[in-house]
């Protein structure tokens, strides 16, 4: 059982305040999401940062709701990560699930482009994705990354660790400064 | 024509698209699993509204939040608001809340109606 205490040190040294393993669904979506807003006003956050952290938050989850059954069927399908960090001076939004590498290295030019950009850069972007991209067959507007970097203020952080075959596990964190 | 009146939810606005009270607001939070699904009536009631509209509409947004996907649909209601004569928007925005009156101003930037911003 040394594991529990193992993973409960990690979650310490790391100050992460909230990570969920497992399936998503827009249900847990919305379980996680007033989790973390009872957390925050409870410790009396300013709402300004609660409004990003919020928005961040979405955007993450239900990135993994749509796109978490990308590699297919399985025992893995579906099943990622999300985790809330938060220290003195800010909160960490970390999501990680599979993908499949073809996948992958569209996500890595997209991430690389919007972090290339500044914040009147990225006002155009999303201006030009809203007004000529169509929805996605699974409803996404393809402005969850730009957002997540627009809200926060910050680079979006990424990594891709190889799983098997083609599979790759992406992780995505995002950084928002309290003050 | 019919009343449209939604209960907002956790995830979902509150809808109220009333012609014979002159009442058409949007409010609340808007992150549904399916934005296309939850908008589409409020689209179909725009586009029967258009047939025979008052002579002056004010369409009221008081959103606290809304995700990228029912930004999407915010702009197509607006562009289908955007044909209809006499046709108004008044955004409001929480006083604090720059990213909502930022959006407010990005999307009176996409569609030529009169924006008019309130704060709450």
């Amino acid at each position: 059982m040394k594991y529990v205490y193992d993973l409960h040190n990690t979650m310490l040294n790391h100050n992460l305040i909230l990570v969920y393993e497992g399936e998503f669904t827009q249900e847990i979506t919305k379980s996680i999401l007033s989790m973390a807003e009872r957390n925050m006003d409870s410790l009396g956050e300013e709402s300004s940062i609660k409004r990003k952290v919020f928005n961040v938050m979405v955007e993450a989850l239900q990135n993994i709701v749509k796109h978490g059954d990308d590699i297919g069927e399985g025992l893995s399908a579906n099943r990622a990560i999300f985790i809330i960090g938060k220290n003195e001076s800010q909160y960490q939004i970390v999501s990680g699930n599979s993908v499949k590498s073809e996948t992958a290295d569209k996500l890595k030019d997209k991430i690389d482009q919007i972090n290339s950009l500044d914040k009147d850069g990225l006002k155009s972007l999303y201006k030009d994705i809203i007004r000529n991209n169509k929805l996605s067959e699974k409803g996404g507007a393809g402005l969850g990354f730009v957002d997540m970097a627009r809200k926060s203020g910050s680079k979006l952080e990424y990594s891709f660790e190889s799983v098997e075959g083609d599979i790759s596990f992406f992780s995505l964190k995002t950084t928002i400064e309290r003050f | 024509m019919d009343i449209l009146n939604l209960e907002g939810a956790e995830d979902t606005p509150k809808i109220i698209l009333d012609k014979g009270n002159g009442i058409f607001e949007i409010s609340g939070r808007s992150l549904p699993e399916d934005s296309a699904e939850f908008y589409q009536p409020i689209l179909d009631w725009i586009e029967a509204y258009g047939e025979d509209p008052n002579p002056a509409t004010n369409f009221v947004f008081k959103l606290e939040y809304f995700n990228t996907a029912s930004s999407k649909l915010i702009l197509d209601v607006l562009s289908a608001l955007e044909d209809i004569d006499g046709m108004a928007i008044t955004w409001y925005f929480h006083e604090d809340d720059e990213d909502m009156e930022e959006a407010g101003e990005e999307f009176s930037e996409l569609v030529e109606i009169p924006f008019e911003f309130k704060t709450y």
